[in-house]
């Protein structure tokens, strides 16, 4: 029971660091990252409840969502990836700073 | 009726027609226009059907295969759901019309798919029973709009496209926390069932907080709109009507369903969604009012009208409809004008290649068609009568007097006049000469033609009051479920 | 059959001259005889068929279009006595100003846009006529906004677009204010339909003070077209407009339908006597009285003929809002007769301003010395306008002077007559000079900027629409006292309001 919590507590931790990241790092790959390290919170916490929720046997719920979610944090990662080498191509700088001096 | 039509799944038909229309367009890019057309074309007719269906049958329900939900997935109509269905099938029409004049081939080819997946996603959305789909629904229409937003290519879309990007995807998983916390606690992710077991408690507040700042920061609320404007102005025309008119309405829909169904109980988070929809009337109204370029001003005014639909939420309060009609209204007629101006702006950058409102040269008379398009637009953006922005703000302004609500009622009628301001400062240089002219490319005429027809039909709506709120009122969508009953 | 005829022949009104405008929209700048035809068939199958209105409710018909708005609100068109009043007036204005618009714009660029916005500009003010109830009211209202707009800056210039800014700055704002009222007195009453004697006197005490602010609100919104002072500002900028435009807004549409909605409010929303009864139409007559001693005033010291005859408008409307203010059964003749009055003298003035611009190159007042011995036509019609605006008898100004002189004295109020007597004089003062100049001083060697029409003296279509309106603003004066002439259909209007049951 306290474990389930303590892992739904990391989630929300992992959360809010990659909230964190997301609002200070200027790197794109820096925010991408902490993109998903928001995600990976979010699965934590939904496994953490997931476990809770029927002693003994798992409930297939949660884990058909994480499973969904995973799959679009990977498109959405290819797709800030693909999105950030065209950006340096362009503007030579992996950031969205530079549009604000120019 | 005959049986047969009847019994054709038109809600599944809705999410498989632009999903098979994605592939082929996919597969045959050389076709991807004629694709296209006739995906849209057979959307309209679907939503036709399925608004048949939903007049004779009240709610719509389906289990699809046979699984039910949690595990399972579920379709669900009402008038709600068929409101915003019937406003993206004929924004997307128009779309269609206007895409196939602006891209050139190569463009087109990767155009129509992503725009064919947006499709998809928009109208699986409004046919979702359950938070869950919500969010994958959701993710799969936010990727397609960022890379969508990504195709006009040059630095400025890239990065509007990846602001846009990182604004989504932190949103979606804000709400998919919220998601997560609401089944912990009702173990349940339907809707209709929630809506039985919900109760205010810290973990249902949590959720909701949760959820609605994810929604907002998609819909652009304020102060959550820093991304809209470089996204919107800097994608190519027909993707910026895209964005403006359907996109954002999509969360801002789920945001209303979950309202009405889950938390209208909840006090205080009305207020606050009022008081930031009054501010992003005036902020959204000023800055547009202070732009030089036309593109950036009406993205602007997107954040303004934005506002006005989130106005219904304080107002709805005392049981007043009425507000919920008026967001209606104004959702969809703010769809048709709105994609009916960024066409108008698109075909005068083409035209002029510049998008300066003190250059705009005399366009009244050199692009009649387009001038005429904004300015008719316009009209139904400023709330002017008769129009569907009109009725709508009547409601609202109804609905404060009512309710007594003056800080509103001046909100209202400030963000009238501001966007009479805006608006009319762009018509004003339409009349007059450019110190420097410059030359002017063709602009198709079916690109100027669409726009106008999309903006009469903002036009129209105004007379079709009567006819249209039957259709709303399917399955009671808009009125809230009181506590207890 | 005739009830079908009797529910959509006032659609068929609006669409007479809808229509043709949304055609004309299409047609390229040189269709000029099809542009023609449309206008003119147009302008001539209104008049027919409100001559067939007009012959209906003689015969006691009932003409009444009714749509379904907004649940519980309808679109509602009527004909009724006030209503065939304007109608009336608008139509005729129409016909000789589409006449005179044809000749003022000869070989002007953009013809086929003025002609399509001016077509939506009296399909407005039919509309604002025409209106059953005041969200109606509103709508026309509002597009009549909307359709002067591109014609006040249909010479593209950047004046223009600044006296369009202008323009919108006040009616805009006005628009707002007017639509506030309506729509918190309809979350009072539920209804807005105009009835005869209004529908607010049986509410109970309690909504009195709501009811005077949303008098005041209304007024203010209907001020601003009406150019109340101090909302008039719009009014002399507006003139950078071509001149039949300034013949229409200051004779038949925008100013007109301003007056004409004060009108409506007072005898059809709250009730004469209900709104004497709430103390509001007393502070109306000082703001009308004073507006027309100001209006004067600031036209005494215009050189500019158009901005003279802009600050005479300010002023002569007022007279409407004044008649409507002292509350009593002969002065509201004189009010409401005015309407039409200062309808037919303003735009015979107007057309012979534009006149002297087109012909001559004459703008200015200082430079009129002498113009009546080379246009005395067009000078004959300004000398009838001019007196007609003085109020001398028995051009038909002073019916309307006469009449609220008269009403003043029924209620008992006869610092009225102070204020009538100075306007007069004032309008001697800034009328007179004018004459003066253009019929005994000397031509000056050269006109300003002269054109060649040959022997005639201007264009006919120039020359013939001043001649019409000022031979009517002299008949309508003269047989003021025959069936169907305006002063007896606003008595009937007046009866109607007053006396009966």
């Amino acid at each position: 029971m306290s474990s389930a919590i303590l892992y739904a507590l990391a989630g929300a931790g992992v959360f809010v660091l990659g909230c964190y990241g997301m609002v200070v790092c200027q790197h794109l790959l820096r925010k991408i990252l902490a993109v998903n390290f928001m995600g990976s919170g979010v699965f934590l916490v939904l496994v953490a409840f997931a476990r809770q929720s029927q002693e003994g046997v798992p409930d297939a719920v949660p884990h058909a969502m994480v499973i969904t979610g995973i799959v679009v944090a990977v498109s959405a990662t290819a797709l800030a990836l693909v999105l950030m080498l065209k950006l340096a191509e362009e503007t030579g700088a992996a950031s969205l700073k530079d549009s604000d001096k120019q | 009726m005959p049986v047969f039509i009847l019994n054709i799944p038109w809600a599944a038909l809705l999410i498989i027609v632009p999903l098979i229309g994605m592939l082929l367009a996919f597969l045959f890019s050389s076709a991807a226009r004629w694709m296209g057309f006739i995906t849209v074309f057979l959307n309209l007719i679907a939503v036709l059907g399925l608004a048949q269906e939903l007049s004779s049958n009240g709610v719509f329900q389906h289990t699809v295969g046979g699984w039910s939900a949690p595990l399972g997935i579920e379709l669900y109509a009402d008038g709600l759901s068929l409101l915003l269905l019937f406003t993206t099938a004929l924004v997307s029409l128009g779309v269609a019309v206007y895409a196939a004049g602006y891209f050139s081939h190569s463009k087109a080819s990767s155009f129509w798919p992503i725009w064919l997946m947006l499709l998809t996603a928009l109208n699986a959305l409004f046919l979702s029973s359950d938070i869950f789909n919500l969010y994958v629904t959701l993710e799969l229409l936010g990727l397609s709009a960022v890379a969508l937003t990504a195709l006009a290519g040059g630095r400025a879309a890239l990065l509007g496209a990846m602001r846009y990007l990182l604004t989504t995807l932190g949103g979606s998983l804000l709400y998919l926390l919220g998601v997560a916390l609401l089944y912990h606690a009702y173990d349940t992710v339907d809707i209709q069932l929630l809506s039985q077991r919900v109760e205010i408690s810290p973990v249902t507040w949590t959720a909701l907080g949760l959820m609605f700042l994810g929604l907002s920061l998609k819909t652009a609320l304020f102060p959550f709109h820093f991304w809209l404007p470089p996204a919107h102005s800097s994608a190519a025309s027909p993707v910026s009507a895209l964005l403006s008119a359907l996109v954002i309405k999509a969360s801002f829909y789920m945001m209303l369903r979950l309202w009405l169904e889950l938390f209208s109980d909840f006090g205080v988070i009305d207020q606050v969604l009022g008081l930031l929809g009054a501010l992003a009337v005036l902020w959204g109204s000023w800055q547009a009012l202070r732009q030089t370029r036309l593109k950036l001003l009406v993205a602007y005014s997107t954040v303004a009208q934005v506002g006005y639909l989130f106005l219904a939420f304080p107002l709805a309060g005392g049981n007043q409809v009425f507000a919920w009609y008026a967001a209606g209204y104004l959702l969809i007629s703010h769809a048709l004008a709105k994609s009916a101006m960024f066409m108008a702006t698109g075909n005068l950058l083409q035209y002029g290649n510049h998008d300066r409102i003190a250059d705009l040269d005399r366009v009244v008379q050199r692009l009649p068609i387009t001038a005429g398009a904004f300015a008719v637009a316009g009209v139904s953006i400023m709330g002017l009568p008769p129009s569907g922005g009109f009725i709508g703000k009547w409601w609202l302004l109804e609905s404060a007097l009512v309710s007594g609500r003056w800080d509103l009622v001046t909100v209202l009628i400030l963000g009238g006049l501001l966007a009479a301001a805006y608006i009319f400062r762009v018509l004003g240089y339409t009349f007059t000469e450019a110190p420097v002219p410059h030359e002017a490319k063709r602009v198709p005429p079916a690109m100027q033609w669409i726009a106008l027809i999309l903006a009469s039909a903002s036009i129209l709506l105004g007379f079709l009051a009567p006819q249209i709120l039957p259709w709303l009122n399917i399955g009671d969508a808009l009125i809230v479920v009181e506590a207890g009953s | 059959m005739n009830a079908v005829i009797n529910e959509w022949i006032l659609l068929l009104v609006l669409g007479s001259s809808l229509l043709p405008g949304l055609i004309i929209f299409g047609l390229a700048e040189e269709r000029r005889g099809l542009r023609t035809t449309l206008n003119l068939f147009g302008a001539l199958f209104k008049l027919f068929l409100v001559i067939w209105i007009l012959w209906g409710v003689f015969n006691q018909q009932h003409y009444e279009t009714r749509l379904e708005l907004l649940p519980g609100l309808e679109f509602v068109l009527r004909a009724g006595p006030l209503a065939l009043l304007f109608v009336s007036l608008s139509t005729i204005l129409w016909l000789v100003t589409t006449i005179y618009a044809i000749g003022y714009l000869e070989g002007s660029p953009h013809r086929s846009r003025f002609f399509g916005f001016f077509s939506l500009c009296v399909t407005a003010t039919v509309g604002v006529a025409l209106s059953g109830n005041l969200i109606t009211f509103l709508i026309f209202y509002e597009l009549l906004t909307l359709s002067t707009y591109p014609l006040i800056v249909h010479r593209g210039t950047e004046v223009a677009r600044k006296a369009g800014h202008i323009y919108l700055l006040y009616t805009i704002i006005g628009g707002a204010v007017l639509l506030l009222g309506t729509v918190w007195l309809y979350t009072i009453t539920g209804t807005l339909e105009f009835t005869p004697r209004g529908f607010l006197a049986d509410l109970d005490k309690t909504y009195h003070p709501a009811l005077v602010i949303i008098f005041f609100l209304m007024i203010a919104g209907l001020g601003v077209k009406a150019a109340l002072v101090p909302l008039h500002g719009w009014l002399p900028n507006a003139m950078v407009a071509p001149a039949p435009v300034s013949a229409l807004l200051h004779a038949v549409a925008v100013v007109k339908a301003g007056a004409f909605g004060i009108v409506r409010i007072v005898y059809e929303v709250f009730g004469v006597d209900f709104a004497a009864s709430l103390g509001v139409t007393r502070p109306l007559a000082w703001l009308a009285a004073f507006t027309i001693i100001y209006g004067s005033i600031r036209a005494l010291y215009q050189d500019d003929l158009k901005r003279r005859l802009a600050f005479s408008t300010v002023s002569q409307v007022s007279y409407i809002a004044l008649g409507v203010a002292i509350a009593g059964p002969i002065a509201t003749i004189g009010g409401v007769v005015h309407l039409v009055h200062q309808g037919l003298m303003k735009i015979t003035l107007f057309f012979c301003a534009g006149n002297l611009a087109e012909t001559l190159g004459i703008h200015k007042i200082s430079e009129m010395n002498g113009v009546g011995r080379r246009m005395p036509w067009t000078m004959t019609a300004f000398t009838i306008g001019a007196f007609g605006m003085i109020g001398a008898p028995p051009i038909a100004g002073f019916i309307s002077k006469w009449y609220l002189g008269w009403g003043a004295l029924e209620t008992g109020q006869t610092w009225v007559l102070l204020v009538l007597l100075g306007s007069s004089l004032l309008n001697a003062a800034y009328f007179l000079p004018i004459l003066h100049a253009a019929w005994f001083r000397q031509p000056p060697d050269k006109w300003p900027h002269e054109h060649d029409f040959g022997r005639k003296e201007t264009a006919w279509a120039l020359l013939l629409p001043p001649l019409i309106t000022a031979v009517s603003a002299l008949f309508v004066g003269l047989f003021a006292a025959l069936p169907f002439s305006p002063l007896e259909w606003a008595e009937l209007i007046a009866e109607r309001e007053f006396y009966q049951p």
